[in-house]
C-alpha cells in the first residue's frame, strides 16, 4: 500500500537539489532561533544560579554592573576596596542576616582566587569532595573545576599569581597548599580557589612584614580592621530592605549597593537589541525558505497537473490530493525544523568546548519544551508555502487534462 | 451493465453532440467508432465519470452514474473502470510496480501484490517491475498502463485510442493484448478508434 507519504517524498527526490536547498534554509532559520533561544535561556539561569541566595552587593563606587560581574560572576575586574571597618559596620546592621567579604586580585592558571571567611560556605551551600574546608592563612579549598582543569589534588602546594588572569607576576614567597576539594557545585564555586582574607594580605605585602603576620588567625583578623576589601555580598533578614538598604548605603557611605537580579536585568537589555537583530535576521531567512518552497511548489504544479488528474482518475478524491502537496511541503519544512534544532544543539556544544569563559558555559545537550514551538513554526511555514500551490488541485480539469498532449 | 440514455453534451462553443443509446453487458467487448473530433473522448470521459453530461444518463448496473456524490463517483470510477489512455500517463517519481500500487491505494482498495505480479508476467513487463517510467520503452508504457487499468479488477476496460500512433505489427499486439486482459480480468471491453486496423478483431460496434 503506497501513503500520499510516500509519494511525496518520492516527488521530493526527483529533484533533490531543489529540496536540498529548501531544507537548508529552513534549517538554517531554525538554527539561528534554536542557538539564540538556547544560549539565553543557558546564559541567564546559569546567571540565576549564581545569584540566588545573594541580595545585595555592597563595593567601591563605579559601574554596579561590573561589581556585580566581578564580585558575583567573577567575570569583569573589580571596582576598588572598601575600607574593612566601613564594611564591617554594614555587616553588623540589623536588616543584614548573611554578610560575606570578598578579597580578590590573585589567579592560579585563571581560576580566581577568593579570600573571604567562612560565611561563604553557608552563603553558596558547598559540599565537600575530599579533605577539608580552609582555616589557616594559606590554606585552600579548591572547586571541581579547578580541580579537573589544574591537576591539582589535596596537599598540593602552589603559587598565586598577581592579578585576575595571566601568570606574569608570581607570588614566589608563600605557596598555597591544597587542603579540601569542592564537589561539582553547578555554579560559579567550581572555578574558584577559596582561601582566607589574611593568605590575600600576606601576598601584597612587602617581604619586611613577612615576620609579623605569619601566625594564628587571630592576628590576621585583627589586622583586617583597619584593612580593605573587595566587596561584600549581602542577604537580608527580610526581603522589605530590597527598598532601603541600598538607597542607605548609597546615600550615607563612600561605597555602593548594587542588586544582582536588577542588573543582570540590565545586562540582558543591553545584549538585548543584538538578541533582536538575530531574531528577525532568522526570520527574514525563514520568510525566504518559505518563498522558496512556494515557488518550487508552484512551478511544479504545470507539469504535475498530468500526475495529479491520473491520480483523480485512479480514484483519490481533490482533498487527498491536496494533502499530497501539503504533505510534500511539510516533509521538506518539518525535516528543515529538525536539521535546524540539530544545528542549534551542535553549535552550543562546539561552542561550549571551546568557550574559555567557565562561568557561563554552554551545553549542547539542553533541551527545553520551547524547542516544540520551532517545529511548530517549520509546519506553520510548510502549510502556508503549499497552500496556494495545493488549491490549484481543486481546478484542475481531468478530463481536459488528460486528453491534451503533454 | 452500463447502459446510456438519450446522452447530449453540448460544448461551450454551442457545438451539440447526441449520443445514440448504448448497452454493454458484461464482458462483451465493443468499438466506439468515430473520426476526430466526432465526440469518442467526450463520450468516454462522460462514461468515466469524468464529464457531467448535459442531459441524459449513465446507468451502471441501474443506477445514475452522475446521481452520486463526488467522492461516490471518485470511487466507483477508481475501483470499476480501468482507463487505457492513448498516452500511458504514468506518474513519473514512481516505479512500475508503485504506478500500480498507487491505482489501488487511490481507490482506497488494498495491494493484491499477487494479482499485480501476475498482471506483469502475463503482459511480459515483469522484469520491469522496479524501474521508472523514462527508463521503458514506448510499447512498455503502454502495457504498464494496461496493467494499472486493470489491477483493481474492474467491470468495464476503456481505451481511447489505444492505437493510433503504433505499426501494424504492434497495433495489432496492442488489441489483442486488450482483448486477452479483458477477458482473463472478466471485464467488458470499449475501444475507442478511428483506427481500421483493428475493426476486425470486435464485432460489436457503436458508430458516432
Amino acid at each position: 500500500m503506497i501513503s500520499i507519504f510516500t509519494i511525496g517524498r518520492k516527488n521530493l527526490l526527483r529533484n533533490k537539489l531543489t529540496a536540498f536547498l529548501n531544507i537548508t534554509l529552513v534549517a538554517f532559520g531554525i538554527g539561528i532561533l534554536s542557538i539564540l533561544m538556547l544560549a539565553t535561556q543557558q546564559i541567564s539561569s546559569k546567571l540565576e544560579e549564581n545569584a540566588k541566595d545573594i541580595d545585595v552587593v555592597v563595593g567601591a563606587k563605579g559601574s554596579p554592573l561590573q561589581l556585580i560581574l566581578s564580585s558575583i560572576y567573577h567575570i569583569d575586574f573589580p571596582t576598588g576596596n572598601i575600607p574593612v571597618s566601613d564594611a564591617r559596620k554594614l555587616a553588623e546592621n540589623p536588616m543584614v542576616r548573611l554578610a560575606v567579604p570578598l578579597a580578590l586580585g590573585d589567579n592560579y592558571m585563571g581560576n580566581r582566587i577568593v579570600g573571604t571567611d567562612q560565611s561563604f560556605i553557608a552563603l553558596y551551600g558547598l559540599d565537600l569532595g575530599w579533605g577539608k574546608f580552609w582555616e589557616k592563612d594559606l590554606e585552600t579549598t579548591i572547586g571541581s573545576e579547578v580541580a579537573r582543569t589544574t591537576g591539582l589534588k589535596v596537599g598540593d602546594t602552589f603559587f598565586g599569581a598577581h592579578g585576575l588572569s595571566g601568570s606574569d607576576d608570581v607570588h614566589k614567597q608563600h605557596a598555597y597548599r591544597v587542603m579540601g576539594i569542592l564537589k561539582p557545585q553547578g555554579n560559579v564555586t567550581d572555578q574558584l580557589i577559596l582561601t582566607n582574607i589574611g593568605s590575600v594580605y600576606k601576598m601584597h605585602e612587602g617581604n619586611e612584614h613577612q615576620d609579623e603576620h605569619q601566625d594564628s588567625q587571630q592576628d590576621s583578623k585583627a589586622e583586617i580592621n583597619n584593612r580593605e576589601i573587595t566587596a561584600l555580598l549581602i542577604q537580608y533578614r527580610s526581603p522589605m530592605s530590597v527598598v532601603v538598604f541600598p538607597r542607605m548605603v548609597n546615600k550615607s557611605t563612600n561605597m555602593q549597593a548594587a542588586s544582582p537580579a536588577m542588573e543582570s536585568a540590565r545586562l540582558f537589555s543591553l545584549i538585548g537589541i543584538g538578541i533582536d537583530t538575530l531574531k528577525w535576521f532568522a526570520a527574514f531567512i525563514m520568510l525566504i525558505s518559505g518563498l522558496s518552497i512556494f515557488i518550487s511548489l508552484y512551478n511544479s504544479m504545470k507539469e504535475r497537473k498530468y500526475d495529479l488528474a491520473i491520480m483523480r482518475c485512479l480514484g483519490a478524491s481533490k482533498f487527498k490530493l491536496f494533502f499530497l502537496v501539503l504533505m510534500e511541503s511539510l516533509q521538506l519544512t518539518v525535516a528543515g525544523a529538525i536539521v535546524g534544532i540539530l544545528i542549534g544543539h551542535g553549535s552550543l556544544y562546539v561552542i561550549g568546548f571551546f568557550q574559555e569563559a567557565a562561568q557561563a558555559k554552554l551545553n549542547g545537550f539542553y533541551f527545553m519544551t520551547d524547542e516544540l514551538y520551532l517545529l511548530l513554526a517549520g509546519i506553520v511555514i510548510g502549510v502556508l508555502a503549499a497552500l496556494l500551490p495545493a488549491f490549484q488541485v481543486f481546478k484542475v480539469d481531468i478530463a481536459k487534462t488528460l486528453t491534451s498532449e503533454r | 451493465m452500463i447502459s446510456i440514455k438519450s446522452l447530449s453534451h453540448h460544448y461551450p462553443g454551442g457545438r451539440v453532440i447526441n449520443f445514440p443509446d448504448l448497452n454493454i453487458a458484461a464482458m462483451e467487448h465493443w468499438l466506439l467508432l468515430g473520426a476526430s473530433g466526432s465526440g469518442k473522448s467526450t463520450l468516454m470521459n462522460i462514461l468515466s465519470g469524468l464529464l457531467k453530461p448535459t442531459s441524459g444518463e449513465v446507468l451502471i448496473d441501474g443506477v445514475p452514474l452522475y446521481g452520486l456524490t463526488l467522492r461516490e463517483m471518485d470511487k466507483f470510477r477508481g475501483a470499476r473502470i480501468g482507463i487505457v489512455f492513448q498516452r500511458p500517463h504514468l506518474i513519473r517519481s514512481l516505479s512500475v510496480i508503485e504506478n500500480l500500487d498507487i491505482a489501488a491505494s487511490m481507490a482506497g482498495l488494498t495491494t493484491d501484490q499477487e494479482h499485480q505480479l501476475m498482471l506483469l508476467e502475463s503482459l511480459n513487463i515483469i522484469d520491469e517491475k522496479d524501474k521508472f517510467p523514462d527508463q521503458l520503452s514506448q510499447g512498455q508504457l503502454q502495457r504498464v498502463s494496461v496493467a494499472r487499468a486493470l489491477v483493481n479488477k474492474p467491470d468495464l476496460l476503456i481505451a481511447d485510442e489505444p492505437t493510433s500512433s503504433l505499426d501494424d505489427v504492434n497495433a495489432v499486439q496492442v488489441i489483442t493484448m486488450l482483448r486477452e486482459q479483458a477477458q482473463a480480468n472478466g471485464a467488458a471491453l470499449l475501444v475507442a478508434t478511428h483506427d481500421q486496423r483493428i475493426q476486425p478483431f470486435i464485432s460489436n460496434a457503436y458508430l458516432l
